[in-house]
C-alpha cells in the first residue's frame, strides 16, 4: 500500500497527489512515469512523475479526471491508500546541455513538462517555456516553470489568461522573432503535439514528445501502447515515453487512444449516476 | 499368482474421465471447465496402477515426482498423504495437475499405454493437490537450519516459485520480485481461470509464504533495482526467470488497427485485469462477434476459448500448417472444438483491413499447402497463388509466440544473452555468464511449459544451493 500524504486541488478536475515511495523516488528521473492501481478493481493507469523528493521519499503525480478510473482517483485524500505503485518506468528524458530549449506544456502535460524544463535548467541551458490551458481556470504549474524558465510565455485558448491563442503561436512568434532553438520539448493533447511538431518542422528544430497510450503492463509485455514512430512500430511503454515528433505517427495514435471510448463512457455514466440515470422512466 | 490376477482385474479398470461442463455451457462462463475426481473415481482411477518396480513415469517426469507412491497413498485413503508426497518433489502440485503436458511425460512412458489406455495421472495429482487444498491444514515441512544467506528471485511464473520453494525448504532467505501486481506470472496473467482458476495459483503462492518467502510485487527489476543493485544490496545469489514477455506480431499491414491484440494484451486483460467482469473491475476488453485467432498453440486455445465466452459468434483458429501439425495440446484442440472454435488450417493473414475508425474490419488471407519438411521436421507450408481470400472479423488476436523482454538483460553488465536475446544459461544449472546469477524458464528457452520451467527452476536451485553452500562467496 502506498500512502497519500498531501491531496491538492490545482485546477477544475486536476488534482496534485503527493504519495510516499522512497524506492521509486530515489530512481526516478525527469521523463519517467509510473503505474499505479487504486484497488483490487482498478485498472492500471500510467501517470507521469511531476516531481519527486528521493530525501523524503516522495512522487509527485497530477492528474485530471476524465474517466472512471482518474475519478475514483480523485475522491481519495490525504491519508488514502493505493495499493500498488510501479516505477519508474520508460526512458527517461535525454537531458544535456543543447543550448537554447523550449519547453512546451498544453493543459495537463505541463505537468510532465515541469521536470523537464528543470533538469534542462540545472543542465545550463536557457529555457524558454510556454504553458497554455482552454482557460485560466485550467492552468497549472504557473509559478513552478516560472522557477525554472528563463522566460516564460502563457497562452489560453478563450484569452481570459495570457496570449489568446495556441502555445504553438507563442512558439512561432519565437520563431518568427529569430530566436535560435536547439531543441524543443512539448507535451500535452495530441492535437497540441501534431502542430507543435508542424511548426518545428519547417525550421528543422528537433522536437521531443512524450506519448500516452493505452497501456496495461507498461513492462513491454502486451504491445497495448504500440505506436508507429518513423514507420516503425515502437512500445511506448519501452522504447518511450519521448520520441521525435516528427517521425509520430499521431492520427494513428488518437484513434488507438479512442479504442475504449464507449465502453468507458457507458462505465463513466453509471459511476457518476449509480443506480441509472432514468429513474423516473417507464420501466 | 494371487499378484498376476489382481493385476489382470486392475488392467481392465478402464482410463476414467473426469466430470467436467456441458460445452454449450461452459462456452458461456468462465467457471473450470472440469469438476475433477470424486474420492471414489480417483481411487478407481488409481487401482490401475501397476506399481511398476522400475517405474518409467518417474523418469517421464521432469521434476521427478515418486509416481506410483502418490497414487498408491490415493487407494489407500491417505489423500493428504499423497499429496504431500507430491510436494515433496513440485511445489505446485494443483497447476501441474492441470496444464502439465502429462500425454508427453509420464503418461506417455506408463507402461498400461502400450496396450491401452495410460493411468490418468495428472487427473489424480489434480485430485490430490485440490484436496489438500479443500481439506488439509497447513504442515510445515522439514526446513533446514538458516544459512544466513539471501537469494533474489527475480519474476514469480513457475521456475521462481519451484526454485523460491525448494531454496527457502534449505535454510535461506528467498525473496521473490514480481513486475506485476500479483504473483504468478504466467499463471495469473496467461493462462485463463476456465482452464486454472486463480485461487489455486493464490494458494500455491500463499503457501510458499508460509515457508517464510517474502513476496515483493510492483517491482520491475532493470528498473526500480539493477541486478547489479541487488548484488550490491546483499544478495548472495540472484535468479532470473523472467518469463519471455516481449509479443511477437506479424508484421503484416494493419497490424496497429484498434482491435488487434496480442495475445499477452488480450489474456492479461482477461485473467490478470479481470476484464471480463467490466465494468465491475475497470478494465475494458473488445468483445469481437467475429474473431480470428493467429496461431495454433495452447495460447491460442485459450485465446479462441475467451473470445467465446466472452461472447463471441465465430471464433476462427487460423494457422498456416495443418491440423496434425497443432502445436497446443490435444485435450485444449479438443476443448476448444467441442466449445464451438472453428479452424481454418492451411492459412496465412496477410493484410488486415481497416474503417476509419481506426477499427480492424476484415483480414486478407491466403492458402497454404505443405511441402518439404523445415528445420524443425515439420512440413512447410507453402502459399497457393491466386488463393487469397478475405475473412470478415471485428476482432484478431496474435497468438504465433513470445519473444525475449530486454529489460533485465539490458540493464544488466555482461550478462551474456544469445542473438535471439535469450539469456544464455548452463542447462544442467541455470549457470549465467555472472558469478552468483542463474536462469531459467522461458527467459532461457523462449516459450515452453509450465513444467519445464518449473524443472529449470528445480536445477538452478540446487546449483545455487551448492554454490552458497560449497563454495566461498
Amino acid at each position: 500500500m502506498f500512502e497519500i500524504l498531501e491531496a491538492r486541488l490545482l485546477a477544475t478536475a486536476v488534482k496534485q497527489f503527493k504519495i510516499a515511495a522512497p524506492e521509486i523516488a530515489r530512481k526516478r528521473k525527469p521523463g519517467q512515469f509510473v503505474v499505479l492501481r487504486i484497488n483490487e478493481e482498478g485498472e492500471r493507469i500510467p501517470l507521469t512523475m511531476a516531481d519527486a523528493d528521493p530525501q523524503a521519499g516522495v512522487i509527485t503525480l497530477i492528474f485530471q479526471e476524465v474517466g472512471t478510473s482518474t475519478a475514483k482517483l480523485g475522491k481519495l485524500k490525504a491519508g488514502d491508500s493505493i495499493s500498488d505503485l510501479i516505477g519508474p518506468l520508460g526512458v527517461p528524458t535525454h537531458i544535456e546541455k543543447f543550448g537554447t530549449v523550449v519547453c512546451v506544456g498544453g493543459g495537463i502535460g505541463i505537468a510532465p513538462v515541469y521536470p523537464i524544463a528543470k533538469g534542462m535548467r540545472e543542465a545550463g541551458n536557457t529555457v524558454l517555456s510556454i504553458i497554455g490551458a482552454r482557460t485560466k481556470d485550467l492552468l497549472i504549474l504557473e509559478e513552478e516553470m516560472a522557477q525554472v524558465s528563463n522566460v516564460l510565455k502563457i497562452s489560453t485558448d478563450d484569452g481570459s489568461y495570457g496570449y489568446h491563442g495556441f502555445v504553438s503561436d507563442v512558439l512561432q512568434d519565437f520563431i518568427d522573432q529569430g530566436t535560435t532553438i536547439d531543441l524543443a520539448v512539448a507535451i500535452g493533447p495530441v492535437p497540441m503535439m501534431r502542430v507543435v511538431c508542424n511548426v518545428t518542422r519547417n525550421k528543422n528544430i528537433k522536437t521531443v514528445v512524450s506519448l500516452n497510450p493505452i497501456m496495461v503492463d507498461a513492462t513491454g509485455m502486451c504491445g497495448a501502447c504500440r505506436v508507429t514512430v518513423g514507420g516503425r512500430t515502437r512500445f511506448v511503454c519501452v522504447d518511450g515515453p519521448e520520441f521525435d515528433g516528427h517521425q509520430v505517427d499521431f492520427a494513428e495514435l488518437v484513434k488507438r487512444q479512442r479504442a475504449y471510448l464507449d465502453p468507458e463512457k457507458k462505465a463513466y455514466e453509471a459511476f457518476l449516476h449509480p443506480g441509472g440515470a432514468c429513474l423516473g422512466g417507464k420501466s | 499368482m494371487a499378484e498376476t490376477t489382481e493385476k489382470k482385474k486392475r488392467t481392465q479398470v478402464p482410463r476414467q474421465k473426469m466430470p467436467e461442463q456441458e460445452p454449450k455451457v461452459r462456452a458461456k462462463n468462465f467457471d473450470e471447465v472440469p469438476f475433477g475426481f470424486t474420492p471414489d473415481l480417483a481411487k478407481l482411477e488409481a487401482s490401475r496402477c501397476l506399481q511398476c518396480k522400475k517405474s518409467s513415469c518417474v523418469e517421464g517426469c521432469p521434476v521427478s515426482i515418486d509416481i506410483p507412491s502418490f497414487i498408491e497413498m490415493i487407494l489407500q485413503d491417505d489423500f493428504l498423504g499423497s499429496a504431500r508426497k507430491l510436494k515433496e518433489m513440485n511445489s505446485l502440485p494443483a497447476v501441474c495437475g492441470r496444464v502439465c503436458p502429462q500425454e508427453d511425460q509420464c503418461e506417455k512412458v506408463c507402461i498400461l499405454g502400450k496396450k491401452g489406455e495410460p493411468v490418468a495421472i495428472g487427473r489424480l495429482e489434480r485430485f490430490a493437490a485440490d484436496y489438500e487444498q479443500a481439506h488439509g491444514e497447513f504442515v510445515m515441512p522439514p526446513m533446514e537450519p538458516p544459512t544466513g544467506k539471501k537469494v533474489a528471485v527475480v519474476g514469480s511464473g513457475p521456475a521462481g516459485l519451484t526454485l523460491a520453494g525448494d531454496l527457502i525448504k534449505k535454510g535461506h532467505r528467498v525473496t521473490i520480485f514480481e513486475a506485476l501486481h500479483k504473483a504468478g506470472g504466467v499463471l495469473v496473467y496467461g493462462i485463463p481461470e476456465f482452464r486454472l482458476p486463480k485461487a489455486i495459483v493464490q494458494a500455491e503462492v500463499n503457501y510458499l509464504q508460509k515457508l517464510g518467502v517474502e513476496l515483493k510485487t510492483n517491482m520491475v527489476i532493470g528498473k526500480i533495482y539493477t541486478v547489479d543493485e541487488l548484488m550490491a544490496n546483499g544478495y548472495d545469489a540472484i535468479f532470473l526467470g523472467t518469463g519471455a514477455g516481449l509479443p511477437t506480431f506479424m508484421n503484416i499491414p494493419g497490424e496497429n488497427f484498434n482491435g488487434v491484440y496480442s495475445a499477452n494484451e488480450y489474456l492479461t486483460r482477461s485473467n490478470l485485469m479481470k476484464a471480463y467482469l467490466f465494468p465491475q473491475y475497470d478494465t475494458p476488453i473488445a468483445k469481437g462477434k467475429n474473431v480470428a485467432v493467429l496461431g495454433g498453440g495452447n495460447v491460442a486455445m485459450d485465446s479462441a476459448r475467451t473470445a467465446l465466452r466472452l461472447g463471441a459468434d465465430n471464433v476462427y483458429i487460423v494457422y498456416r500448417r495443418s491440423k496434425k501439425e497443432l502445436p497446443a495440446r490435444i485435450e485444449e484442440v479438443h476443448h476448444a472444438e467441442e466449445e464451438g472454435v472453428q479452424f481454418h488450417f492451411l492459412t496465412l493473414p496477410v493484410k488486415m483491413l481497416g474503417n476509419e475508425d481506426g477499427w480492424v474490419c476484415g483480414m486478407e488471407c491466403q492458402r497454404m499447402e505443405l511441402g518439404e519438411p523445415d528445420e524443425s521436421g515439420r512440413r512447410r507450408p507453402i502459399p497457393v497463388p491466386g488463393s487469397e481470400f478475405n475473412l470478415g472479423v471485428d476482432m484478431v488476436v496474435v497468438a504465433i509466440g513470445t519473444g525475449a523482454n530486454p529489460l533485465v538483460p539490458s540493464t544488466t553488465s555482461d550478462l551474456k544473452t544469445n542473438k535471439w536475446g535469450y539469456i544464455i544459461a548452463d542447462p544442467e544449472t541455470g549457470a549465467t555468464s555472472l558469478k552468483g546469477v542463474y536462469a531459467g524458464g522461458d527467459i532461457v528457452t523462449g516459450s515452453a511449459t509450465v513444467i519445464l520451467a518449473m524443472g529449470a527452476g528445480r536445477k538452478a536451485a540446487e546449483a545455487i544451493h551448492k554454490y552458497l553452500t560449497e563454495e566461498r562467496v
